[in-house]
């Protein structure tokens, strides 16, 4: 057991970066757990940023990520590549444990553990993970060269992964279960004037097919009910994110789809001297640049609890 | 001893396939921010076990063997022994985990 340390950042993305600049510049020398595979968060698989301010040309998901790292360093932050595997919030003194069951005690805590990519639930989808059923078209577009693929979802990150595939696929289908683009215009507009990409309106996936690879899906058309094969060697979805809270569900309050609930304004959650931030807390908005602002939010809340 | 190697198309055949010990081979690539999550741990790795060759194919300079073993997800661990795959892991998992799914062959 090591000294009680002001505050604990849990996560890394632009939120706990930024929770992690400021406590460190207000002098808190913050411990942050970035977590074994998931550092850097979900930007670390994307590829351009271009809605980040500051950036005119725009800016390399992971490098954002590395200069936000950076910047929390610079200024004094401690930062662990480690999981956290267990959490005692309840008390004055909270304490962490992580991955290699070392233990970590401080007064307060900011949780910014982000969000997970969403499963279709099929039991196919499972199977055929990582034989032409894939999360990450950064890691894994190349691998489709001239084939025909599907991306199934609405939102900017589907339009983004569906456009950014373009580049290797032959043909590219959006599979989406409305008959138009949640995502914004821009993207939406790029997408809709992209000759290699096709949309499969009204369109759900019942099933991925294929023996040891994707050969194709089947998908049913919400308004008809009619079913169709649509044959492609991958698929990529892009449907959402659920919160990670898993590590908190026993004693920080979650509203019912399982985000923190936090007070008013602030980042503060049921628990005293406990703060939420990011994709964590925020089913609304999910950008970068608001999960940095929350971070902000919630090195500044933690600040303040700490000198009362 | 004790480090990873850099393996190739070319050399596949000598440094995996024919190799005494066991083979883990991580293949990866520049622009996946998982894969450069794992390597720290697989070097870690390398460092602590000298009964397994731990080798990296990048896929993107050696895409023939990459095709050749039906990679379509990176990272992808596979293990060789006596030429044959003997397990596949697929995407980045903490070291715990990838200790626990490599026991067999680190010993």
């Amino acid at each position: 057991m090591s000294e009680i340390r002001n505050v604990i950042i849990i996560g890394s993305g632009p939120a706990g970066y930024t929770a992690a600049i400021y406590a460190a510049r207000a002098q808190l020398a913050p411990l942050i757990f970035e977590g074994s595979v998931t550092a850097g968060g979900a930007l670390m698989n994307t590829t351009e940023v271009e809605n980040f301010p500051g950036f005119t040309d725009g800016i390399m998901g992971p490098q954002l990520m590395e200069q936000m790292r950076g910047q929390a360093e610079r200024f004094g932050a401690e930062l662990i590549t480690d999981d956290v595997v267990s959490v005692d919030l309840t008390g004055d003194i909270k304490t962490v444990t992580d991955g290699s069951g070392n233990t970590h005690q401080a007064r307060a805590v900011i949780l910014a553990m982000g969000s997970a990519y969403r499963e279709l639930g099929l039991e196919n989808e499972k199977r055929l993970s990582g034989h032409g059923v894939s999360w990450c078209a950064t890691c894994d577009g190349f691998f489709f060269r001239d084939q025909d693929i599907a991306v199934i979802g609405g939102g900017d990150s589907a339009v983004e992964e569906a456009t950014f595939l373009t580049r290797f696929a032959k043909s590219v289908t959006l599979v989406h279960r409305r008959d138009s683009l949640r995502a914004s215009k821009i993207m939406a507009e790029r997408a809709e004037n992209d000759p290699k990409l096709h949309f499969a309106w009204n369109s759900t996936v019942e099933d991925v097919l294929g023996d040891a690879k994707v050969s194709g899906l089947v998908l049913k058309d919400t308004v008809t009910g009619a079913r169709r094969e649509l044959p492609v060697t991958g698929m990529f979805v892009a449907i959402g994110h659920d919160p990670r809270s898993e590590l908190v569900q026993d004693q920080v309050d979650l509203d019912a789809e399982g985000y923190v609930l936090v007070q008013g304004r602030t980042t503060a959650t049921n628990l005293s001297g406990v703060f939420a931030c990011g994709d964590l807390v925020d089913h609304i908005y999910r950008q970068a640049i608001t999960a940095a602002g929350s971070g902000c939010a919630a090195a500044l809340d933690a600040e303040r609890f700490l000198s009362e | 001893m004790g480090a990873t190697k850099q393996v190739t198309d070319a050399s596949f055949t000598d440094d995996v396939l024919m190799s005494d010990k066991p083979v883990i081979v991580d293949f990866w690539a520049e622009w996946c921010g998982p894969c450069k999550m794992v390597a720290p741990i697989l070097d870690e790795i390398a460092k602590e076990h000298d009964g397994v060759v731990i080798a990296k194919l990048n896929v993107d300079e050696n895409p023939q063997t990459a095709a050749s073993y039906g990679i379509t997800s990176i990272p992808t661990m596979n293990v060789y022994q006596g030429g044959q795959i003997v397990k596949t892991i697929i995407g980045a998992k903490p070291k715990a985990a990838l200790l626990a799914d490599l026991a067999p062959y680190l010993s």
